[in-house]
């Protein structure tokens, strides 16, 4: 393209934005929404994974040895649990301090080990945790096959609920996401038809005088591009500091629930948003024009 | 020069626009289409503009068949064409000088050219002093005359115009039609279709006739009676 031709092109999308205004507003607000609607989304949906996660790491096995098994085999014990699929770490409890645990519980006033008989009956444990909530079942049964071990225990049933939790979070964060996304989409490329069909005319008239395609499609590739933009910057900036300080609050008055503080994933957000927008006003633009094209 | 060989148009609802229609049309020619509403004029417009492909036949122009021309090549047709309509198009939002302009910008113009080609066009047409109004601020002669400048500012070699007059009082249309007459004698086929009786008796042009679909006369200095009965 020409230099000239570049030159109006650049001028005619700047003046069919300020000639169009209110329809311009209206385009730019819609992408606003519908952005800030998909970015609110993954947030959210960010968050919840965070905390399903959070509570994940919070699921323990505990491994009881056999009474028998003495203090070396025990700790060697550690090595092998180590190299488990799923495993994620681990805290080996000597019986003596389970016992002191105990003590603590029944109070200092009760002489425990005296009621004993001076013999602890508590075995050598270990505390271990799994990667995540589904590889907990995979990692206890494992441990159960040591020689060693004499029993395990953890809350079987809350871990499929919460194993089931899990995957309902991520599959309809995913469909929210994708839902929106596909919403957004619609919403943004049929403003922009109503955009192109207000000017349909001027398509025609520009045919009837020999225009090129390219240099009818050219203006409405960069107002598009431009009013997209402009919405996803609206979006990302509302976004950026709405959910700071909605970090700020929760970390103030629900701080027992983890929110995901990282400003860095909340810059790639806005960023995607800010692309997403732009490539999606050049694009729709652009497909709504080509049916005008076909004079 | 315009060439029309056996060219037959039908559309897909079934109607029979052209129907076999040979014609020759000489460089520099002024040609009037008459005929009754639907006989086709329109039609045969627009083919040559490439807005469509006849059913059958073959269109030439310059000895150039825009039939099986590339989808890329028809904006060099059209620009090779002024059109202008009974109903001006003009883009409301634009003033008159960009109205103009714009044909040549359309066409990768430098602005140089542009800046020096509108107001000489302008005036020719007799509406230089009109340059910053919009459509919307003009007469309808005055708006028609805008057109006629955006379709002759690239200096086509044909001029077509669909019932240019069809919007205008007498007198406006006798205006109009000294415009495109001076157009004509600076050697621009014209092909105006009109329904204006008054017009083409005055202006003694070649005739064409047509009536559903065919050419049932073609009178060389001929006037606006169909003979049609």
């Amino acid at each position: 393209m020409a230099f000239s031709s570049f030159r109006y092109t650049l001028r005619d999308a700047f003046r069919s934005i300020r000639r169009h205004k209110s329809m311009a507003f209206a385009s730019v607000f819609t992408i606003a929404i519908s952005l800030f609607v998909l970015g609110s989304t993954l947030l959210l949906v960010v968050n919840s994974q965070n905390l399903v996660s959070e509570m994940e790491s919070q699921v323990e096995i505990s491994v009881f040895l056999h009474l028998d098994v003495d203090r070396k085999d025990a700790l060697a014990l550690q090595k092998d649990i180590e190299k488990l699929p799923g495993f994620d770490s681990l805290e080996f409890i000597p019986k003596e301090k389970a016992l002191a645990n105990m003590q603590n519980r029944f109070g200092q006033d009760t002489d425990l080990l005296g009621a004993l008989g001076g013999n602890n009956p508590l075995p050598d444990s270990y505390r271990i945790k799994a990667q995540s909530s589904d590889k907990v079942t995979a990692l206890a049964k494992e441990l159960e096959k040591f020689p060693e071990v004499e029993s395990i225990s953890y809350g079987k049933e809350w871990v499929d609920k919460l194993v089931s939790f899990t995957v309902m979070v991520k599959n309809v964060g995913l469909a929210v996401i994708l839902g929106m996304l596909i919403a957004g989409l619609f919403l943004i490329t049929t403003t922009i038809r109503l955009t192109v069909f207000a000017r349909k005319k001027e398509i025609g008239i520009m045919k009837y005088v020999g225009a090129t395609n390219w240099f009818i499609r050219f203006p409405f590739f960069l107002e598009g591009m431009l009013i997209g933009f402009l919405g996803a910057v609206a979006a990302g900036i509302v976004i950026y500091f709405g959910y700071g300080a909605a970090i700020n609050y929760c970390l103030k008055t629900i701080p027992f629930i983890p929110v995901v503080a990282d400003y860095d994933l909340l810059f790639r957000i806005v960023g995607l948003l800010i692309l997403g927008g732009t490539v999606i006003g050049a694009m729709g633009s652009v497909i709504a024009v080509r049916k005008y094209l076909k004079v | 020069m315009i060439q029309f060989f056996n060219v037959t148009k039908k559309y897909d609802n079934g109607t029979l626009a052209l129907d076999n229609v040979s014609v020759s049309i000489e460089r520099g020619e002024f040609v009037f289409l008459v005929g009754p509403s639907g006989a086709g004029k329109s039609t045969f417009t627009r083919l040559l503009i490439r807005e469509g492909l006849p059913t059958k036949g073959q269109i030439m122009i310059e000895g150039k068949s825009i039939i099986r021309m590339k989808s890329k090549e028809i904006p060099l047709l059209r620009r090779k064409i002024g059109f202008i309509f009974q109903d001006f198009r003009l883009l409301q939002d634009r003033t008159v000088y960009e109205n103009v302009a714009f044909a040549l910008e359309a066409v990768g113009t430098p602005v140089s050219e542009v800046k020096r080609k509108v107001p000489n066009v302008l005036n020719m047409v007799g509406i230089g002093d009109k340059y910053a109004c919009f459509p919307d601020e003009l007469s309808g002669g005055e708006q028609q005359r805008v057109a006629i400048a955006r379709a002759i500012v690239n200096n086509p070699s044909i001029l077509i115009a669909d019932e240019p007059t069809g919007n205008l009082d007498p007198e406006n249309s006798l205006e109009i039609m000294k415009i495109i007459n001076e157009i004509n004698k600076r050697g621009t086929t014209i092909i105006m279709a009109t329904h204006d009786s008054e017009i083409v008796d005055r202006m003694r042009k070649r005739v064409i006739v047509l009536n559903k679909g065919r050419i049932v006369r073609d009178d060389v200095k001929g006037g606006y009676d169909y003979g049609l009965q």
